[in-house]
């Protein structure tokens, strides 16, 4: 063990990497709002309570069928996927040719429904989720202890965003995404169909942030207030990104992850509120967002 | 893009105003008659809300911004007259004019922040704002975090009337309240008012006329963050509490829910959705968390079948403005 600038290593790094995990969740999390909003122009309010969705999703597949991690791992983001699903087909679709701000009064209602809910039943105590015994001790790098569940996390979010930038950056389909964003009317005229990609696009958002809950899961404890406290940070990171980029999302969220975790060590009063100064200077500096376009 | 809020354009006349001052008068009356048949601190907590609600849909329902972060100048200035009721001993109209001012003045830095960003950026920012106001509010000293202040004394207005009666303090806050509205009145139909809504209907052709709507955008969120804090301020004498659910975002959803309700951009449909809301929330206090859940179908409802509101709807009905 040493010190860097009077800090044990222990304490800086340990605080980095649940800087680097929030950051992973920041990430997913702004990707699919960025997803969402650049297909159905609406901001997802929804989302961290559809991020408790797949930590309750998983909480529950537990407790009733005694279904375990890995299989939730992909179970929950499917279930919650279809949920938004039906979200977008009952309700959403019925809003685009309208002001974006009633899709944001829509899905605001729709957390206070989802979080009202699990509130009711689990009060607003958190209940506890094992992490999986495959995942279980860490190792000790010498400066700092990894446990073995952090650094999957980490890894598993970094392959999910990349695979998600890749896929809409760089595959047919993405570019199909990327077309319909820009003028839908034409890429139906090319016999796409695209309200049919409208609705999966949500779906896949939707599902992007259960799978976030999931893994969430084992580090937070399951809580019906856990999507409400993320999901206002999350504002404020796509606000400092800006929503025209993939990659800016990714970017931004493990980054700003990194500078909350940072101020954890050096000015712990300031840790909550950080994110919230980073974004007024942006907005002071650069108003469009560090990969705003315009 | 398409404007938040669906109004009747047409030219103001002698005629449209009538049906307002009628229902002004309507309004006004009730008010000084409801007393006797229904409890003063409803009336004064439901009194209290109106007055937030029509501050916030002067942003919405004129200007066309939508503020998710309006609690902070509510329950901000709240703390501040608690404050300077409790700490500082001053009397009640000066802790009240003070933090109407400096809620304003919060009003100044936010808003200078959000109008950089439109639409949906506007909405956000102003969440994370109110969000960082709401971390302070659990940090600094003086708000007593999860207790907030408490045991405010009302203390005397002007030295004269003591607000500790239920029935003077009544009167003081409806007072307030008809106040605050004929101003907001005033506003939306001065020829300020109708730059707002030039830029609401299009911003771009209202710069494009020689309007800096940046300054207009600007005055209207300071003039609707100090009136919102007006509402916290008599709020916190009423109630003898400052506390921190009144700068928490459910706060920020529950003001959007009352104008939605009662109408966006119309003018007494605030005060209607008010009402409504702070009347379920009191009949079904015993329902604990579904209240919230009721709260947020009702939003679904009102986004979906409902945009108009209640007060929208009847004016569309009858074919006047309300």
């Amino acid at each position: 063990m040493f010190e860097i600038f009077g800090i044990p290593s222990q304490a800086l790094f340990g605080q980095l990497l649940i800087g680097l995990i929030n950051g992973s969740f920041y990430a997913l999390l702004s990707l699919g709002l960025a997803v969402i909003f650049g297909m159905l122009n609406i901001i997802n309010f929804a989302h961290g309570a559809q991020y408790m969705l797949g930590a309750f999703a998983a909480y529950l597949l537990l407790q009733l069928t005694g279904i375990g991690y890995w299989p939730a791992l992909i179970l929950a983001p499917i279930i919650v996927g279809i949920i938004g699903i039906v979200i977008e087909r009952t309700m959403l679709q019925w809003l685009y040719k309208l002001d974006h701000l009633y899709g944001l009064l829509l899905t605001f209602g729709l957390a206070l429904v989802i979080e009202g809910v699990f509130r009711n039943y689990y009060g607003s105590s958190g209940q506890p989720y094992q992490v999986p015994s495959s995942l279980a001790g860490g190792h000790n790098l010498g400066f700092m202890f990894l446990p073995n569940y952090r650094a999957w996390v980490i890894v598993a979010s970094l392959i999910v965003c990349f695979g998600t930038w890749f896929v809409i950056e760089k595959t047919r389909l993405g570019s199909y995404l990327r077309a319909a964003t820009e003028n839908p009317t034409l890429v139906r005229a090319f016999g796409i169909n695209v309200p049919r990609m409208i609705t999966l696009t949500y779906g896949f958002g939707v599902a992007l942030a259960a799978f976030a809950g999931v893994m969430a899961a084992p580090i937070y404890n399951v809580s019906p207030q856990m999507g409400s406290d993320i999901i206002i940070v999350v504002f404020a990171v796509v606000v400092i990104g800006g929503m025209g980029s993939i990659m800016g999302a990714i970017l931004t969220g493990f980054s700003l992850g990194i500078a909350e975790g940072l101020t954890k060590v050096f000015f712990p009063e300031a840790s909550s509120t950080v994110i919230f100064v980073i974004m007024a200077i942006v907005l002071l500096t650069r108003p469009a967002g560090l990969f705003g376009r315009g | 893009m398409a404007s938040a809020t669906e109004t009747i354009t047409a030219p103001v006349t002698a005629a449209s105003h009538r049906s307002e001052l009628v229902a002004f008068a309507i309004m006004a009356a009730f008010f000084v008659v409801a007393p006797a048949f229904m409890y003063p601190i409803f009336l004064m907590k439901a009194l209290c809300f109106a007055l937030f609600a029509c501050a916030f849909n002067l942003l919405i329902g004129y200007v066309g911004l939508l503020s998710f972060g309006h609690a902070m100048f509510f329950g901000w200035a709240a703390y501040f007259c608690a404050h300077m009721l409790k700490e500082w001993g001053l009397t009640p109209e000066l802790s009240i004019i003070l933090a109407t001012v400096a809620a304003g003045g919060l009003g100044l830095v936010a808003g200078a922040l959000a109008i950089r960003r439109q639409g949906i950026y506007f909405a956000m920012i102003t969440l994370a704002l109110a969000q960082m106001m709401f971390f302070f509010a659990v940090q600094a000293p003086f708000t007593h975090g999860e207790d907030g202040i408490q045991g405010v004394q009302r203390g005397k207005l002007l030295g004269l009337f003591d607000l500790s009666h239920e029935m003077t303090m009544y009167f003081f806050v409806l007072v307030v309240f008809l106040a605050a509205f004929l101003l907001i009145y005033r506003i939306i139909y001065s020829p300020f008012g109708e730059v707002l809504k030039a830029i609401r209907e299009n911003e771009t052709r209202a710069i494009s006329l020689g309007y800096k709507t940046e300054r207009y955008k600007l005055l209207a969120f300071i003039l609707s963050a100090a009136l919102a804090g007006l509402a916290g301020a008599t709020k916190a004498v009423v109630f003898q509490l400052a506390s921190l659910t009144d700068v928490h975002w459910t706060m920020s959803g529950e003001v959007v829910l009352m104008t939605l309700v009662g109408g966006l951009g119309t003018v007494f449909g605030p005060v209607v959705g008010a009402f409504i809301i702070i009347a379920m929330q009191s009949y079904l206090a015993e329902f604990g968390q579904w209240v919230t859940v009721i709260q947020g179908v009702i939003f679904v409802a009102c986004v979906l079948l409902f945009r108009r509101g209640v007060i929208g709807e009847i004016a569309h009905f009858l074919k006047i403005r309300l």
